[in-house]
């Protein structure tokens, strides 16, 4: 085993009713960044949980520089030098950084030392960072930083990065990138899971490519088109969602001068949105996570009351009312988070169907429920949108992130919408379920409806979007045509990137 | 090592067995600690669980059953609602309090008239006085955004005090030689909650319970009320998403709670307690709380559960007097059951895993 760093030899792992990992073997050289890519679903996570130790295998092993490596927990990988960045930050909001990164240490120094080891390595690195920054005043690229700095302190052999990039404007991903490069030129070896291929063309050497839990292919990335490595992912061609051209009707909703304080304390309030979405057009808003997607949802669907003038439905001023008087107008929307948000996690998915529709599509009569046709209602969902369940009794929670993402979007979508507003309605979602959701929606916009996607995934929205506008802290940019527009132009609408100045204090 | 792994979804048939399970671990319990006190404990367990229902004298206690049961289940039933939405009223002793000294009030204002209509009026009375001392929290909840645990026990104390006055006070029997306590409502033939059917304990309080079970169980089942309570109780954000108005159901849920504990009362004073005095009450608001969970929060779990807490209620007054077991015995084993139940209820969502720790 000389030369490699880790070799990982034919590791398998099954969960209850399914086998996430099945004799998966790859290596990883010194100083390469090695990409493991495949759909949601196709066992990346539950990979390398085993590699950082979070997960034990049931069968298979590990060598880590010449030795065997069985990790028990996530301290024994770190202290024989594997480190790992979650797509999901574990940071307190109300600490600093610099507090939160001793928070992860086992014999943390004095807050002004490791202050000052911090500002040295973000300097290294190039991400720039103050240590003495509050957490939950960072942006979600900073808040990445962070994470990665708390890694880098532990001088780790091997940086385990997943999904890096989600959270990023264009222009922080290319700083990210030179750090990662940096590192490499210093020996240090990254795992980097993503589904976007051309990041992972642009950066990585080699490429394992994970199918249904199954190494399928391993492939050089830079030799490799992007459409050759979709379809090792995804088994098949991928259908790209078509739409039909349509002529910009009349004005189905519009925003005022929306102004409304977020919920929550470290929210994000909105400032003076004013927009218009035309029936038969899609808008697509981008913007980095915690710009004021979620407030700019809930406002929508009436969760957060404006003023009546705020909001306005086919001519109808609606900023005050509730979310059921909304709905019956036709404004749907679906929030990003599933499970406690978008469905009830112990509730069936009969019950969740109601949840939404038992208005628009009669499922109740003065008041009384009708549970049959709920059931139907459910089936309908189920069918149209493959999702994958034993069926409508099932509880939210027992489904996939990806099928219950089906199942919310389509609930919706099925409920013939005027106005529909959606936050990152293919989340989590594979490539082929992806590409029906964005599907349904450039159908529904066909038919009349006006449609309001909010993605940080850049792609999606340039392939559904007419209109495209960013969110920066609460405000909305100028909307623009997305038919022309570049990378460059959409970093700077979506404000750039974050922080850049306090590198050069 | 044992490790408690979570199921992917919460398991039907455990959520009807764990009641019964906390039952036999209570029992179970309850003997060592009759056995610490240096009595018998199968003879203690058989006394309390046992001969109400199967020994010598069952035919004198079974009515109990229903007499102890109806206000259990009647109040149960309504703080079930507010529970599955994450509402907590602790304070249904008051309510219950309040609504008896209402439905009280007005067959004493009446005496000694004699009509058909003066139960009626006593129930409407009953209902209301506990619906609107259940307002008191809902509205400073809804209003102020004050703790509704907080307000609604402390009113429980407020209530006790009104009723010691009212005792003493205004509505003391005049014809009662100086002693506490009103009239007894048992010899005034329009307001007394008379049995059904006699020797079975069935009073209007009881049929009262078994109608509000069904009412329950179709609102929770059957009506977009209830669904909207579920709703509210597994996931609030999605409730809010969904449309529910949480400062209603709040109203809805305490209004609802307080108007069944009232009732409660109401019959209770009017049947087999007869008359207002200092010691009126006897705990039935706070030992629903623990039929309430017994039952599952379902009507019919609410229902037998209601049943098997006046079970231990009677066997408790058995066990007292002929074991000279002391009070607070009984009340431990009541609370143990909500003790063990809440335990073992960990299983309907997890299962146990044996592990081997290995070491790395």
């Amino acid at each position: 085993m000389t030369g490699k760093l880790l070799s990982i030899r034919g590791l398998t792992k099954a969960y209850p009713g399914v086998v996430a990992n099945s004799d998966v073997s790859f290596e990883i050289e010194p100083g390469e960044v090695h990409a493991l890519l495949g759909e949601n679903g196709a066992g990346k996570s539950t990979l390398v949980k085993m590699i950082y130790g979070l997960v034990k295998p049931d069968s298979g092993d590990m060598v880590l520089q010449g030795r065997e490596y069985t990790p028990a927990e996530p301290q024994a990988a770190r202290a024989a030098g594997v480190a790992m960045v979650f797509q999901h930050f574990s940071l307190f909001d109300a600490l600093n950084v610099a507090e939160n990164v001793a928070l992860g240490m086992a014999n943390p120094p004095k807050t002004s030392e490791l202050a000052a080891k911090i500002t040295s390595v973000s300097e290294q690195y190039g991400l720039p960072l103050d240590p003495w920054k509050i957490v939950g005043d960072l942006s979600a690229g900073e808040r990445q930083r962070v994470e990665i700095i708390r890694c880098l302190l532990q001088d780790p052999k091997l940086l385990i990065m997943d999904e890096p990039t989600s959270v990023l404007t264009p222009q922080e991903v290319e700083i990210l990138f030179a750090t990662l490069r940096k590192l490499k030129a210093e020996g240090t070896s990254i795992l980097y899971i993503s589904h976007k291929l051309e990041e992972i063309r642009a950066l990585c050497d080699e490429a394992t490519i994970l199918r249904l839990g199954k190494k399928v292919a391993t492939c050089t990335p830079r030799e490799t088109t992007a459409a050759q490595m979709a379809e090792l992912m995804v088994g098949s061609e991928l259908h790209r969602p078509e739409r039909a051209v349509t002529v910009p009707g009349a004005v189905r909703l519009a925003l005022r001068g929306l102004s409304v304080k977020s919920p929550g304390q470290f929210g994000t309030s909105l400032k003076d949105i004013s927009l218009e979405v035309r029936a038969g057009e899609v808008l697509g808003l981008a913007g980095v996570a915690g710009n004021g997607q979620d407030e700019l949802l809930a406002a929508l669907a009436g969760e957060i009351l404006a003023k009546p003038g705020m909001v306005v439905l086919d001519g109808t001023e609606i900023g005050a009312k509730g979310p059921g008087v909304r709905r019956k107008m036709g404004l749907l929307t679906g929030p990003e988070e599933r499970l406690g948000h978008a469905a009830a996690p112990n509730m069936s998915l009969t019950e969740n169907a109601l949840l939404t529709g038992a208005e628009r599509e009669g499922l109740m009569q003065n008041g009384f429920l009708k549970w049959g046709k709920a059931k139907s209602f459910a089936e309908a969902i189920i069918k149209r949108f493959d999702v994958r369940t034993p069926g409508p009794e099932t509880a939210a929670r027992a489904l996939s992130g990806g099928n219950l993402q089906k199942f919310v979007i389509g609930r919706e979508v099925m409920q013939r919408p005027d106005v529909l507003v959606v936050n990152q309605p293919t989340w989590g979602v594979d490539a082929s379920a992806a590409a029906v959701i964005r599907q349904a929606l450039l159908d529904l916009a066909v038919g009349g409806a006006a449609i309001v996607v909010i993605s940080q995934d850049l792609d999606e929205l340039m392939e559904v979007a007419d209109n495209f506008a960013a969110l920066n802290e609460g405000r909305l940019s100028e909307i623009r045509p997305a038919k022309g527009l570049s990378m460059e132009e959409i970093g700077l609408m979506m404000g750039g990137a974050h922080g850049l100045e306090v590198a050069h204090v | 090592m044992l490790t408690l792994e979570k199921r992917p979804q919460p398991s039907k048939a455990l959520s009807y067995i764990t009641p019964v399970l906390a039952v036999i671990v209570t029992m179970i319990a309850g003997g060592l600690l009759f056995a610490a006190l240096g009595k018998d404990p199968i003879v203690a367990i058989r006394t309390i669980f046992w001969e109400p229902l199967f020994g010598e004298f069952a035919s004198y206690y079974r009515p109990q059953l229903l007499v102890k049961g109806g206000p259990l289940i009647l109040i149960a039933l309504g703080l079930s609602l507010g529970f599955r939405a994450g509402i907590w009223n602790i304070g249904a002793e008051g309510q219950y309090i309040i609504g008896a000294i209402c439905g009280a009030g007005v067959a004493l204002a009446f005496y000694p008239l004699e009509a058909w209509y003066i139960f009626p009026l006593m129930v409407i009375a009953g209902a209301l006085g506990g619906w609107a001392w259940a307002m008191i929290p809902a509205l400073l909840k809804v209003k102020f955004g004050t703790n509704e645990i907080l307000v609604s026990l402390m009113l429980v104390y407020v209530a006790e005090q009104l009723l010691a006055s009212m005792a003493l006070g205004v509505m003391k029997n005049p014809q009662g030689y100086g002693f506490p306590g009103s009239r007894n409502l048992q010899q005034y033939p329009s307001a007394f909650n008379n049995e059904l059917i006699a020797g079975t304990g069935m009073h209007w309080g009881v049929a009262a319970a078994f109608i509000a079970a069904i009412f329950s169980y179709v609102l929770l089942n059957r009506h977009i009320l209830g669904f909207q309570i579920r709703l509210t109780g597994e996931a609030p954000r999605a409730a809010r998403f969904s449309g529910v108005k949480p400062a209603r159901l709040v109203l809805i849920c305490m209004g609802s709670a307080g108007a069944l504990a009232g009732l409660a009362g109401m019959f209770e004073v009017a049947g087999p307690s007869g008359q207002i005095s200092i010691n009126f009450n006897v705990g039935y608001g706070f030992t629903a709380i623990i039929v309430a969970f017994l039952g599952r929060l379902h009507p019919v779990g609410i229902i037998f559960a209601g049943l098997l807490m006046a079970l231990t209620y009677i066997g408790g007054d058995a066990a007292q007097s002929r074991l000279q077991l002391p009070a607070a015995a009984i009340q431990m084993v009541q609370g143990m059951l909500l003790f063990f139940l809440l335990a073992v209820d960990v299983l309907t969502n997890y299962r146990i895993k044996l592990t081997k720790r290995e070491v790395a």
